[in-house]
C-alpha cells in the first residue's frame, strides 16, 4: 500500500552525478542509494563527506567520481563543515561576490560518522538551523575500516568487535534511533529511505532539498560485505527489512510522523535475519527477542503516527 | 593622520579582523580567547561587520567549519586557545594540507592537567608542527598589524596556508594599550578582497580532499612543505610592503642591542618586554646583552637567525613550555640543531619561565645574564627559573 503525499516519481531522474570507475564493492546499495540522493538534489549541489566507505571508494588522487563540488575534512565533522559551506555561500551571495542563486549544500557521512563519532557535530549543525541536508548512510557498522560495531549496529550481529562467543551474542546492544535523535531537534524534515525503494527514495530527497532549513534523511544501505549476504540480494535485503518492520520507511515533517510505506502485514524477522552471514550464531529465542522488540517498534511508530 | 587609541589588545585584534572585512567567524568561547570573539559577534550582530559568525558546538567543529567556508571562497577567521587548540588539532593539519588561507588568533594558554587558565606556550608548542605560519607578537600594536598582514599572507596565491597569529593569553590578551588602527581605505588598499584559486561552487566543480595512496602522499606533503618553507619570501614582502604603507616595520627576526653584545636572549611573545627591561637595566648598569625575538616562528626562520647568532658567544633560550621528556624545550632543539648544522661554537642554555601565568620579572633576567642562576649540568640542560622543587 502506498500512502499519498510522495507520488512525485515514477521514474527515475536521468542526471547523474556519481559517474562510474568508483571501487564500491560488488552489490553495494550505498553508493546506489548516495547516486540516486543526488539525481534529485541536482547540480547546483555541494557535498561535504565524512571519512568513510564512499570516500574512500570516490577519491583516490587523482581521480574522482563526482561531478559536482565535493569536500572531505575529516571523520566526525561533515555536519559542521556544511555549516561552514552553507555560511559562506550566504554571505557572498549577500556581498554580491557571487551570483544568487539557489545552491544547496549536503553532508553526508556514515552510521558511525553520524551516530557516533559525529554527533555533536550533527546536533550544533541541525540545532544553528543551517540549510542543509544531512544524509546517513547506514550500513550498520564501520565497513570501511574492517566491520566493526557501531551505535548503529542492530542487536545480535556479529562484527569483528562485537563477536559472538561464549560470553557474548555478538552485538549486545540495540541499535540506536538516530532518526529520532534528529527529530528531537525540532528540524522541519526527517525521513528514512532506502534504495530497495527508489520512488519513496526520490520524493524524501526533493523533500528535503526544498525546506528551508535542515534536513535528515536516513538512509539503510545492505552492505554485502558487512553483512555477508550474495551481492545480487542487496535490493531484497532492503525489502525485506521494509517489510520485516526492521526499517519502516516513514518521514517527520514539521513534527508530523508518517509511515511512507506501509509493509503489514508485517513479515517476521526471521526472513530478514536467516540469509546473512552476519546473523548465523543466533539460536531461535534470539531471533524471538528481536521480533518482539521490532514489533514493540513498529507499534510505536504507528501511535506516533496517530494510526492507533 | 591615525590617532592611537588605548584599548584592550583583545577588542583590537577583533577590530583588525573586522578592517580586514572578514566574512565567515566560526568560534567556541575559551577562556582567555572570549573577548575577541564576544566583540566580533557584537560587530556582526550591529551590522558593523558584513559576515556569517557561527556559534558552533566545540573547537573541532569551528575549525571544521572554518575548513568549509575558506573553501568556499570566503575570508575566514576564528581564535582559540589551550584546550581549544588541542581539540582543533587534527583539523590544523587539514587546514595546511587543503591550502586554506584561514587566519587563527592563538590566545597562548597553559594546557591541563593541572586546569589553568593563565598564560604560557604549551598549547601553541604541541601545534607547531601542523604546517601553519606562526607569528609571535610582542604588544597590541603587532597583533593588530600581524591579523592584517596575516591575511595578505596566508591568500597569496604562491602561500595558500592558514596563519596562526599568537598573543600571550592575559598578560597580552587582557592588557590596555595605546593602539593605532590604520583606516578602513588603507587596510581595504592593502589587502584586496580574497579571490580563490579554487572554491566550492556548482559552476566549476572541484574535489577537495581527495586521499593519497603511498605513490603520491609523499609528494603531496613535500609540496606543501615546499610552499612553507617558500612562504618566508612572501611574508618577508608582506612586512616590507606594510612598512611602507603603514610606517611600522616588521621582520622575521627583529632584534635589540644584539649589535653591542655577546652574549643574547632568544624569546618569543610578549616576555620580549621584560627582557628589554632588564637589558635597559644592564646597560645602565655597563653591561651589554641582546635580545632576539623571533616574531616569526614557521617557518622557522633560520637564514635570517643565523645572520644574529653568528658572532655570539652566549645564548639564553628562555621559553614558556616544559620540554615533555624531551632533551630541552622545543626552542631550544630548534636553534641547537641550526648552531651544530652551520658548526658555531655558542654556548646554549635554556631557561623555563612563565608557566600557567607564573609572573616573570625582569630581574630573572638580569640574575640570567650574571650567571646567578646556573645553566644545570645534570641530565636536564633546562632551568625552570623560581621553581619550588
Amino acid at each position: 500500500m502506498r500512502l499519498k503525499g510522495l507520488e512525485l516519481y515514477t521514474e527515475h531522474p536521468e542526471a547523474e552525478f556519481a559517474v562510474s570507475g568508483h571501487r564500491a564493492c560488488q552489490g553495494c546499495a550505498e553508493i546506489l542509494g548516495l547516486r540516486m540522493a543526488l539525481k534529485v538534489f541536482g547540480k547546483d549541489t555541494i557535498m561535504a563527506m565524512a571519512t568513510g566507505c564512499m570516500e574512500i571508494i570516490s577519491t583516490p588522487l587523482p581521480t574522482t567520481t563526482w561531478t559536482i563540488p565535493w569536500i572531505h575534512i575529516a571523520f566526525e565533522n561533515a555536519a559542521a563543515v556544511a555549516s561552514g559551506i552553507e555560511s559562506a555561500i550566504r554571505i557572498l551571495q549577500e556581498k554580491k561576490k557571487i551570483e544568487r542563486k539557489d545552491i544547496h549544500v549536503i553532508a553526508v557521512a556514515g552510521d558511525g560518522g553520524t551516530s557516533d563519532i559525529g554527533l555533536q557535530a550533527l546536533s550544533g549543525a541541525l540545532e544553528r538551523g543551517h540549510k542543509f541536508t544531512y544524509i546517513c548512510l547506514d550500513n550498520e557498522a564501520y565497513m570501511n575500516t574492517g566491520i566493526q560495531r557501531s551505535s548503529s549496529t542492530p542487536y545480535g550481529a556479529m562484527t569483528t568487535t562485537s563477536p559472538p562467543g561464549k560470553k557474548s551474542i555478538g552485538q549486545s546492544t540495540w541499535k540506536k534511533n538516530m532518526p529520532k535523535i534528529a527529530a528531537a531537534h525540532n528540524i522541519p524534515y526527517v525521513a528514512t529511505a532506502c534504495p530497495s525503494y527508489p520512488f519513496d527514495l526520490f520524493a524524501k530527497i526533493k523533500k528535503a532539498r526544498t525546506v528551508n532549513d535542515p534536513s535528515y534523511i536516513h538512509m539503510l544501505s545492505v552492505c554485502p560485505t558487512g553483512w555477508r549476504i550474495p551481492p545480487d540480494l542487496a535490493i531484497e535485503y532492503g525489502k525485506l527489512a521494509v517489510r520485516t518492520g526492521v526499517f519502516p520507511l516513514y518521514e517527520v515533517e514539521d513534527g508530523r510522523y508518517r509511515i511512507t510505506y506501509s509493509p503489514e502485514p508485517l513479515r517476521p524477522v526471521a526472513d530478514y535475519i536467516k540469509g546473512q552471514g552476519r546473523f548465523r550464531h543466533l539460536k531461535e529465542e534470539d531471533i524471538a527477542l528481536i521480533q518482539n522488540r521490532t514489533t514493540a517498534e513498529w507499534e510505536e511508530l504507528k501511535y506516533l503516527c496517530g494510526l492507533r | 593622520m591615525t590617532t592611537k587609541k588605548g584599548i584592550e589588545v583583545s577588542i583590537a585584534a577583533s577590530i583588525a579582523a573586522q578592517l580586514a572585512r572578514v566574512e565567515v567567524v566560526a568560534a567556541y568561547p575559551i577562556t582567555p580567547q572570549t573577548h575577541i570573539v564576544e566583540h566580533l559577534s557584537e560587530l556582526v550582530a550591529n551590522g558593523e561587520l558584513e559576515a556569517v559568525y557561527i556559534n558552533v558546538e566545540s573547537e573541532h567543529s569551528a575549525m571544521s567549519a572554518c575548513c568549509g567556508a575558506s573553501a568556499a571562497g570566503a575570508r575566514t577567521f576564528t581564535s582559540t586557545s589551550a584546550q581549544g587548540l588541542e581539540l582543533m588539532h587534527e583539523i590544523l593539519f587539514i587546514a595546511s594540507g587543503m591550502r586554506l588561507p584561514i587566519v587563527m588568533a592563538t590566545v597562548n594558554r597553559a594546557l591541563s592537567s593541572p586546569l589553568s587558565i593563565w598564560g604560557d606556550h604549551s598549547d601553541i608548542m604541541a601545534a607547531r608542527d601542523t604546517g601553519w605560519i606562526m607569528l609571535f607578537c610582542e604588544n597590541g600594536q603587532e597583533v593588530v598589524d600581524s591579523i592584517i598582514m596575516a591575511f595578505k599572507i596566508a591568500e597569496n596565491r604562491n602561500v595558500l596556508l592558514p596563519v596562526m597569529v599568537n598573543l600571550d593569553g592575559f598578560s597580552l590578551s587582557h592588557v590596555i594599550e595605546p593602539i593605532e588602527f590604520p583606516s578602513q581605505k588603507d587596510v581595504d588598499s592593502f589587502l584586496p578582497p580574497y579571490k580563490p584559486l579554487y572554491s566550492l561552487h556548482p559552476d566549476k566543480p572541484v574535489t577537495m580532499g581527495a586521499y593519497a595512496m603511498p605513490e603520491l602522499y609523499t609528494e603531496a606533503k613535500y609540496a606543501q612543505e615546499t610552499a612553507l618553507i617558500n612562504s618566508k619570501k612572501v611574508i618577508i614582502d608582506v612586512m616590507a610592503e606594510f612598512g611602507e604603507r603603514f610606517g611600522r616595520h616588521y621582520k622575521p627576526v627583529e632584534t635589540y642591542n644584539t649589535e653591542n653584545a655577546d652574549f643574547a636572549f632568544i624569546c618569543l611573545g610578549s616576555i620580549n618586554e621584560n627582557i628589554s627591561t632588564a637589558i635597559d637595566e644592564l646597560k645602565s648598569n655597563g653591561k651589554e646583552a641582546g635580545l632576539i625575538k623571533l616574531r616569526l616562528f614557521r617557518p622557522f626562520p633560520k637564514d635570517e637567525l643565523l645572520a644574529v647568532l653568528k658572532d655570539k658567544k652566549r645564548i639564553a633560550i628562555v621559553e614558556r613550555a616544559m620540554p615533555g621528556g624531551a632533551a630541552n624545550s622545543p626552542l631550544y632543539n630548534e636553534i641547537a640543531s641550526l648552531i651544530y648544522a652551520n658548526k658555531l661554537h655558542i654556548t646554549l642554555e635554556n631557561y623555563i619561565v612563565g608557566l600557567g601565568g607564573r609572573d616573570v620579572h625582569p630581574e630573572d633576567f638580569i640574575d640570567v645574564f650574571d650567571m646567578k642562576i646556573a645553566a644545570k649540568k645534570d641530565n636536564n640542560n633546562y632551568n625552570v627559573i623560581g621553581v619550588r622543587e
